[in-house]
């Protein structure tokens, strides 16, 4: 496989749509409910400053909104320009809930959208408060509907095969199939980590910056003790997530052990360069048994290993390192979460020293969520829809010419959306204490 | 054919739905889309009051699109595949356009004062990216997906046409939701736009049956042609009546400052209907219809009573927001404490 297939650069091309869509819901999907948090607390309070606060990240609400609108009218072209075998061979599930999430979810929160963005002054205030929830409600409901269909294709159930075609036999069983509970679960509280380091990073950045504004405080409390709530349950929720891939899809988790042999006692690898070709682990340092212990909750209890999957197994590296960031990711959010919020309980100032690590932990949630799917989606390579649908079998046949040329179109396009997006977030920070007449044009 | 078959009435059900999103999306959409294009014409106030005209709007507007090639999806999939492999080059370069103007819009708010030139005109060239290749895109679709120069040349034309009438729609819309000197800018828009889009839409009638042997004969057959006269007929009569109407636009009591855009509307809606005609039971023209196209019939059935439930109220939310934001239109600021 040259580096310039058609199939390889339309899987880098989905592979960037994906990651750049996906960083824009991981924060609106939480951010939404803490914006109607902050709203609920104004109308408990009576505080001015819980309103402005509501305002100042509605804004920031509305800029990641936008751009996860438009990365993902992208992707609704792409499965059919790239990827048409997709919707001929699984179109009869996945088309139903792709329609119910677009019915259900992508009009409730562009249009109440409208009225939490602007409608301020035009509604009752009880009326605005119900247009934050809707949007809400709206980008969970849309999490809901596309991690039920992503969970399909990694647990497929609830059809049967007709001349290479899916038709639906329960939907109740393709909505509940077995690893949704768990994959969305975890994407929420993904979302709510994302969320909430995002929040404490740019008022760390703010504080940092000597900027005066009480919303700063207010900003960086609320953020630091949602994540020192949340990151316990993530780890817990993490862990189960696993356990049910064990069941379902083993590969993935041979991949994300490196375990390469079926057997008992198998060792935690905390790191290792995995050779596929030698079929080992070079420099590999390890924890005897821990692997066992946290998959069997048994010492000595076997994992299934990849050379009992040759051919059929995902690539090792990717995926066995993916992970690595992604529980690393997770423990250092633990860390800093709990110091954070051991000083806001015992009501003190941050010190400047964890301010200055929240600065760039303000997109931690980005590079976890991230890893954490591509370990799931790599994972499930070859396969597009589990022991369905291969990846090449779904693929258009474009040039590669043509695939290369939009591929790179894309990349620019991204690399600058991503460019303007956080240097503008950054400059709305720092003018937190200018008057907001000016800034809130539009 | 019997009606009561699910394989035939699921199928046309489904291409009304589809169809419905898609002129929905025309008119919708079209307006703010051609918002963006006159922003080229107005100096900075203006360009502020015009996207604050579109803003509470333009999202759930996209949305329609969303909804329009996500029915062509789940109903049509082969067709959807088709279509969308044949089209993969404007698809593309509308997705750029449309990606431009929705950052454009959020970021020009946000961004230093300085690039707020710079995102204004994104906006603008993102506008009439999209429009372009939906027009493009059309084009390509009643020719049957050529690779051919002449092919390419009629799909730039029906490119034009379509970013003219979404001008048309922008224009009016303006008429209705500015006032003073903007408004008057707006019916002046609206006349110029107007004798493009008329050009455009004779073009498009006249080149079509000729280009398609199919569509010549659907068109003009006995009795055939009595059924589509009365298309071509109001469609005159209603671009002669907005042209009259505009001449005497703005009235110094505002009056009749909502009736050029339902106009555009009515020709819209026109224009489909002889698309619609024209192509039906086709959705991939000559090659497949919709009833070989159609998705499996259980699965149909879930998405239709999901939409029968949803529609209403979907309908509903949207003309609460229409009826929130009505009147006229000023730059907008979010909802501030002070």
């Amino acid at each position: 496989m040259s580096s310039l297939d058609p199939f390889v650069l339309a899987r880098i091309q989905f592979a960037a749509n994906i990651s750049f869509h996906i960083l824009f819901p991981t924060i609106t999907i939480a951010l939404g409910w803490i914006l109607f948090f902050f709203k609920v607390r104004f109308h408990q309070t009576k505080d001015e400053n819980w309103l402005k606060l509501f305002f100042f990240w509605t804004k920031i609400f509305a800029l990641c909104f936008a751009l996860g609108v438009v990365s993902g009218v992208t992707m609704s072209f792409q499965f059919g320009t790239n990827w048409p075998g997709f919707m001929e061979s699984v179109g009869n599930i996945a088309g139903p809930l792709l329609a119910y999430e677009v019915l259900t979810a992508f009009f409730l929160e562009a249009s109440f959208l409208a009225i939490m963005l602007f409608g301020f002054k035009l509604v009752k205030p009880w009326v605005h408060t119900l247009a934050t929830f809707l949007v809400a409600a709206g980008t969970s409901l849309s999490a809901f509907w596309i991690l039920v269909l992503n969970s399909w294709m990694h647990t497929p159930q609830g059809f049967e095969m007709i001349d290479g075609q899916a038709h639906a036999v329960s939907w109740f069983d393709i909505i509940f199939n077995p690893s949704m509970p768990y994959r969305l679960s975890h994407m929420l509280l993904a979302s709510g980590l994302t969320a909430a380091f995002f929040i404490a990073g740019i008022s760390a950045f703010q504080a940092l910056k000597g900027r005066k504004s009480p919303l700063i405080a207010l900003g960086s409390r609320t953020g630091l003790c949602i994540a020192a709530v949340l990151i316990p349950l993530q780890i817990l929720m993490g862990d189960l997530h696993g356990l049910n891939t064990l069941e379902h899809q083993p590969a993935k988790v041979a991949a994300m052990e490196a375990n390469w042999e079926t057997q008992g006692n198998v060792p935690l690898v905390l790191f290792a360069i995995p050779d596929e070709q030698a079929r080992t682990n070079h420099y590999a340092i390890e924890v005897p048994n821990v692997a066992s212990l946290i998959l069997t909750h048994s010492a000595d209890g076997e994992l299934p290993g990849l050379n009992d999957f040759k051919g059929e197994h995902p690539p090792v590296a990717p995926v066995f390192f993916a992970f690595r960031i992604m529980v690393g990711m997770g423990m250092l959010m633990l860390l800093v979460s709990w110091i954070g919020a051991w000083h806001v309980l015992r009501k003190k100032p941050l010190p400047r020293p964890l301010l200055w690590v929240l600065v760039p932990m303000t997109f931690s949630g980005w590079v976890a969520t991230i890893a954490g799917w591509y370990v799931t989606e790599i994972g499930r390579q070859p396969w597009l829809v589990y022991g369905v649908l291969k990846v090449e079998d779904a693929v258009a046949d474009h040039s590669a010419a043509i695939m290369a040329s939009t591929l790179t179109g894309y990349l620019a396009v991204y690399g600058f959306l991503l460019i303007a997006f956080v240097s503008t977030l950054f400059y709305m920070a720092d003018n937190i204490d200018a008057k907001p007449l000016e800034a809130s044009q539009r | 054919m019997i009606l009561t078959d699910p394989a035939v009435w699921l199928p046309i059900t489904f291409m009304g739905l589809m169809g419905l999103s898609m002129l929905i999306y025309a008119i919708l959409d079209g307006y703010d889309l051609g918002v963006g294009i006159l922003l080229l014409g107005a100096d900075e106030h203006q360009k502020d009051i015009m996207i604050g005209s579109i803003g509470p709007f333009w999202d759930a507007n996209e949305t329609w699109l969303v909804l329009g090639v996500g029915l062509l999806l789940v109903a049509f999939p082969a067709a959807h595949g088709i279509i969308l492999t044949n089209l993969y080059l404007p698809v593309t370069v509308m997705i750029f356009g449309l990606i431009m103007r929705g950052v454009a819009f959020d970021f020009r708010a946000k961004a230093r004062v300085q690039h707020k030139i710079a995102w204004n005109k994104a906006f603008f060239a993102g506008s009439i990216i999209a429009s372009v290749s939906q027009g493009y895109m059309l084009g390509s679709y009643i020719l049957g997906f050529p690779h051919s120069l002449t092919g390419t040349a009629f799909s730039l034309l029906v490119g034009c046409c379509v970013a003219a009438g979404y001008t048309l729609i922008g224009a009016c819309w303006l008429i209705m939701k500015t006032t003073d000197e903007l408004q008057k800018k707006a019916v002046f828009w609206a006349k110029t736009a107007l004798w493009i889009t008329s050009l455009g839409i004779v073009l498009v009638s006249i080149t079509t049956p000729f280009v398609s042997p199919r569509i010549f004969t659907k068109w003009f057959s006995f009795p055939h042609v009595l059924m589509l006269l009365p298309i071509p007929l109001f469609t005159g009569m209603m671009i002669l009546s907005l042209e009259l109407l505009l001449r005497r636009l703005p009235k110094a009591d505002d009056s009749l400052n909502w009736l050029p855009f339902s106009i555009v509307i009515g020709i819209f809606i026109l224009c489909f209907h002889g698309l619609a005609y024209s192509f039906f039971p086709y959705i991939v023209p000559n090659k497949l219809t919709i009833f070989e196209a159609a998705s499996a019939p259980e699965s149909l059935l879930i998405i239709l009573y999901g939409a029968i439930v949803v529609l209403p109220i979907l309908i509903g939310y949207t003309i609460l927001i229409y009826r929130i934001f009505r009147g006229k239109a000023t730059a907008l600021s979010y909802g501030s404490w002070h």
